[in-house]
């Protein structure tokens, strides 16, 4: 029990005193995920809306697709790309293995299925009248989807703090392809992952709290959303 | 309202950009403290466990650093996965203690040479109370007696250095590795670095293969003492290797030179031999010296 005392107070003296460590490290973690959720959003609303308003064959079995994705492993994503990252692979000649690019990449990868589904979920629950008023006054296709989305902001905006939640609390990815490398790859998951592992409990501690507290901020601002 | 609705849509896709510009000024290092991506050159370096656990690259990375105006990044990897990281080229230059697989590594083309630049001693640790018998041993025979007394046993388990060691002993033993591996319970993988594995056996009152630095850098941490420290197959020496630009495309050859050099240096052989003593009160490593391998 004393270990878990002492650690405890450690780490939030660590906090509070914003230990340079400490500090970079999650501001490395944010600016990884938070980079990974906006470019996935950028790709996915347009596409989500884009499969949303458009029929096509096979548009269900897409969409369960994407929806079984929601749970894929990290470690396959991290192993899917590493080996498409590393130099003897088909896109290592961008040298992006061990980088924070090739972390952005991993989460990238990982948060489209859920940001695309969510999306698509979000767009299916507004009320077809609406778009079908818009299109019946004039609007054009892309601004018919912008209307929709806007209707939908609610949930949509749900479903990128989600995706931003999975992409900075994954380890896996992070690890394989980021290589956990101080001062440069190492975020809050595999530094706590190694720091542990290693013996050094405390670190590891104040890391975990902070994780939390994102964690707390992010729940909050979904259930503000969402009420 | 619509129209409401649509302007309200411009904001957020304004919002949208203005997070990309962000992003990309943070990407590329301006007006932040912590850049991501940067510009600089970059050195990667795949380290054996141990070399990172007793805490030696962390006090040599920012000397070399400073030296060359160079980043080094260092990834923690056992021997096994640093040459293979060699051969994949994903790292520029190697540290690590396997002389056969870093001969075979050399022979196939993918490194230029061996450069040994540390050495230090392999021990047998466990509990003090050494339930298995095994203190004063030859290392073969202290296997041998763990494995009879099924006491508990933590391998690496990683195709590190320390694990083809491990291998090595188990057959000077006499005894075929698979064998031993498919034995019981009693043989753990542990399948991590060098001061994971440490802090298992401490966990699990095990015993363990370890190198002398790791040890007594972790020494406070855990509930073991070495028992075994006797013996012609224990040394154990760190080489560094360059990657191949011949045979590996891309890699950074002329900085890993840089590296290898610095390593070998007087100045660093000197500080390789007196690390530790200010934190441990002894030396960790030895500085190479040719006669060792003799």
């Amino acid at each position: 029990m004393t270990e878990i005392w002492q650690g405890l107070v450690r780490a939030i003296e660590l906090i509070v005193t914003l230990d340079a460590e400490v500090i970079e490290i999650t501001w490395r973690s944010l600016t990884i995920s938070v980079i990974a959720t906006v470019l996935a959003s950028v790709l996915c609303l347009p596409l989500g809306a884009l499969v949303h308003f458009r029929r096509f064959r096979g548009k269900r079995l897409l969409i369960s697709l994407v929806q079984t994705l929601y749970s894929v492993p990290t470690v396959v994503i991290g192993l899917l790309v590493f080996i498409l990252l590393s130099r003897s692979g088909p896109l290592g000649g961008l040298n992006l293995l061990f980088t924070p690019a090739a972390m952005v990449v991993g989460q990238v990868v990982l948060i489209i299925p859920i940001l695309l589904g969510l999306t698509i979920s979000a767009l299916s629950s507004v009320d077809r009248t609406i778009a079908d008023t818009a299109r019946s006054l004039g609007a054009s296709g892309p601004q018919t989807a912008v209307l929709v989305l806007t209707e939908a902001r609610f949930a949509v905006t749900a479903a990128v703090i989600m995706a931003f939640g999975r992409a900075i609390s994954e380890v896996g990815i992070a690890i394989m392809v980021g290589g956990n490398i101080r001062g440069f790859t190492r975020v809050l998951t595999t530094a706590i992952s190694l720091e542990t592992s290693r013996g050094d409990v405390e670190l590891s501690m104040a890391l975990g709290l902070i994780l939390l507290l994102i964690a707390l901020a992010v729940n909050l601002t979904l259930n503000r959303i969402q009420r | 309202m619509a129209l409401k609705h649509i302007r309200k849509g411009r904001t957020l896709l304004a919002g949208i950009l203005l997070i990309i510009v962000l992003a990309s000024t943070v990407l590329t290092g301006c007006g932040a403290e912590t850049p991501v991506l940067e510009p600089k050159a970059r050195l990667k370096l795949a380290t054996t466990t141990s070399l990172y656990d007793t805490g030696l690259w962390g006090h040599l990375e920012t000397l070399f650093e400073k030296k060359y105006g160079v980043e080094l990044d260092i990834l923690y990897a056992g021997t096994g996965k640093a040459l293979e990281l060699g051969r994949r080229g994903d790292v520029d230059v190697l540290a690590v203690h396997d002389l056969p697989s870093e001969e075979r590594f050399i022979a196939d083309g993918y490194g230029v040479k061996r450069v040994p630049f540390a050495y230090n001693y392999f021990i047998i640790v466990g509990p003090s109370a050494d339930p298995a018998g095994i203190k004063g041993l030859s290392p073969e025979a202290a296997f041998i007696k763990v494995k009879e007394t099924s006491g508990a046993f933590v391998s690496r388990g990683d195709d590190s250095g320390t694990h083809a060691k491990e291998k090595a002993i188990w057959k000077a033993a006499g005894l075929d590795y698979e064998m031993v591996r498919q034995s019981g319970q009693w043989y753990i993988e542990a399948g991590s670095g060098m001061g994971p594995t440490l802090m298992m056996a401490s966990e699990k009152r095990a015993y363990t293969l370890t190198d002398i630095g790791t040890f007594l850098a972790y020494k406070g941490k855990l509930d073991l003492v070495p028992l075994v420290d006797k013996g012609e197959t224990l040394l154990n020496v760190y080489a560094a290797i360059a990657v191949n630009p011949e045979k590996v495309k891309g890699v950074n050859y002329d900085m890993a030179n840089n590296l290898i050099g610095f390593l070998t240096s007087t100045g660093i052989q000197k500080l390789i031999g007196d690390y530790g003593v200010k934190e441990y009160g002894t030396p960790l490593f030895s500085a190479y010296s040719d006669e060792v391998e003799q």
